[in-house]
């Protein structure tokens, strides 16, 4: 077997033009922002799942502020009264006329506008069936109450998140795909390249496998650097962004940020695309070979 | 002596020719022995050697080689046999970028020779061709016939069972061409089978006991070893 200084020397690296180096880099770089945007997005998924899961608000909406406010004491005392409530807060009414400012400017402090009374109910244990049953006991109380899941209202933000770890994964997949093109393209131009070399090594009796290892370390090797640029590249990037994501203060925007988790999963990228293309680079040298006397 | 190659009715046509290269080949070589191939250019003389180290494989007939049956050989077994045949190529086949050093190299490394057990071998093939001054020179940059030289050093370094050297004296001086046959007379009392095709008739006298093959037109002649202990004069 050749010794690795050996190996090296009997490709030539001069008639090479290092390409794949770059190559890869630039695909690792693309790859490296796909998987943490498919990252960055299950983690805000999971965020923004923990912050509404079993949360619930119950509007209470009268014209008659003296019946409002008498539903609104009935269903607080009821919902607080209930097992599967945890927590049941009224909205401050002050508060609820301040968010409503943008829409109804100063009509949002008109006594005769009937703005609902709202409660903001946690279940203790989040479910289905606890939400149908606290439904129940608030329709019960006060016909004017209703009972609304926030999950539901955010059902459509969930979807074009779970669309864009979709987007993402296939993303990454298709990188992969793509790499493994490159790879076999370059190992088959690398074939075409070295056949004199390589007609030599056979008559001295040197086996498709030894042959097939040239090349699979030497495009392993220029994975694994152009991967590392690549990714190194990429993660000062996503670090960059994500620092501007933190400053905007949206919750469910910082609910996106990489994980430890995340940071050794991108950076083990390169190492799984050597692997990838070691593996593609073998089956390609070995296919062809069989093809030769 | 136990025959080491054996061709029973060899025939060989290349694909683009219409007319047989070689035809009704048969003969034997015993293990241990020296011959010549001789033969005027375009008899044969390289195609026949080709069919000996594997490089081509008959159209028909059945060529043995150490006991087996060269021609049914499976592809993967091929490295093992083309191991234990040196090859000195008339075009000597040196892999152009690499040094002299690595070009003699390459069979040890190949067979899987530790690295520290590469290094003293190539020395004292350098120094056994005159060129341990050149070791990193790359082919290139060398003259015919220090490259048939560096061709030489690597057909033998290995110590193969049979050496095959196509005109392995042509591009060196008659001094020169001595030694390497002394070279190759050495590694034959050793016990290797040396098969030499040239053209040089002033070679064929100075092998005690060599055989002489001569090929014409595609065709053996003589191939019983009669024209063992060749004439001092060419054969018209």
């Amino acid at each position: 077997m050749f010794s690795t200084a050996a190996d090296r020397r009997v490709l030539d690296d001069r008639r090479g033009t290092r390409a794949m180096t770059w190559i890869m880099a630039i695909m690792l770089f693309l790859t490296v922002l796909a998987a943490a945007l498919g990252l960055g997005t299950v983690n805000a998924a999971d965020a923004l799942d923990r912050q509404l899961a079993g949360r619930l608000t119950v509007q209470v909406v009268s014209a008659d502020p003296a019946v409002r406010d008498r539903d609104t004491r009935a269903v607080l005392a009821a919902l607080r009264g209930m097992p599967a409530v945890s927590r049941a807060d009224p909205v401050d009414s002050a508060r609820l006329t301040e968010m409503l400012r943008p829409w109804l400017g100063d009509a949002s402090t008109d006594a005769d506008v009937p703005l609902p009374s709202l409660i903001d109910v946690d279940l203790s244990v989040p479910s289905e069936e606890a939400t149908a049953r606290v439904a129940a006991g608030v329709r019960a109380t006060a016909a004017s109450a209703r009972v609304d899941s926030q999950s539901r209202w955010l059902s459509p933000v969930a979807d074009f998140m779970r669309t864009l770890i979709y987007a993402a994964a296939a993303l990454v997949l298709l990188m992969a795909a793509a790499t493994t093109a490159v790879v076999l393209l370059a190992a088959r131009a690398g074939l075409e390249t070295h056949r004199d070399t390589i007609a030599i090594l056979h008559m001295l009796g040197s086996t498709d496998v030894q042959v097939a290892r040239l090349f699979q370390r030497r495009i392993a090797l220029d994975t694994m650097v152009g991967g590392v640029i690549g990714t190194l590249a990429a993660m000062l990037a996503i670090w960059a962004v994500t620092g501007q994501m933190a400053g905007l203060g949206s919750q469910l925007l910082s609910g996106g940020v990489l994980t430890r988790g995340d940071w050794v999963l991108l950076a083990l990228l390169p190492l799984i695309f050597a692997l990838v293309a070691t593996l593609a680079a073998r089956i390609a040298v070995l296919g062809r070979l069989r093809q030769v006397q | 002596m136990a025959n080491i190659v054996q061709f029973e009715d060899v025939g060989l046509r290349y694909p683009a020719s219409d007319a047989d290269t070689l035809s009704a080949i048969n003969f034997t070589l015993a293990s241990g022995g020296f011959y010549f191939l001789t033969g005027q250019s375009g008899a044969g003389k390289t195609s026949l050697l080709k069919l000996i180290y594997l490089a081509q494989r008959p159209t028909h007939g059945v060529i043995r080689l150490f006991g087996e049956d060269a021609g049914a050989l499976p592809r993967k077994r091929l490295p093992g046999f083309r191991r234990r045949i040196g090859v000195v190529f008339q075009d000597f086949r040196l892999v152009p970028h690499l040094s002299a050093f690595d070009n003699i190299a390459l069979p040890l490394r190949l067979s899987g020779v530790p690295e520290s057990d590469v290094e003293a071998p190539v020395r004292e093939m350098l120094a056994w061709v005159g060129l341990s001054e050149r070791s990193d020179a790359p082919p290139p940059t060398l003259s015919g016939g220090e490259q048939q030289r560096i061709a030489i050093a690597r057909a033998v370094i290995g110590r193969p069972e049979i050496l095959v050297a196509d005109e392995p004296t042509g591009n060196v001086d008659p001094d020169m061409a001595a030694r390497l046959l002394h070279l190759f007379e050495s590694l034959n009392r050793l016990g290797t089978t040396v098969v030499v095709a040239t053209h040089d008739f002033h070679l064929l006298g100075r092998i005690q006991n060599a055989h002489m093959m001569r090929i014409e037109a595609g065709r053996l002649l003589d191939p019983t070893g009669a024209l063992r202990n060749p004439p001092k004069a060419p054969v018209a």
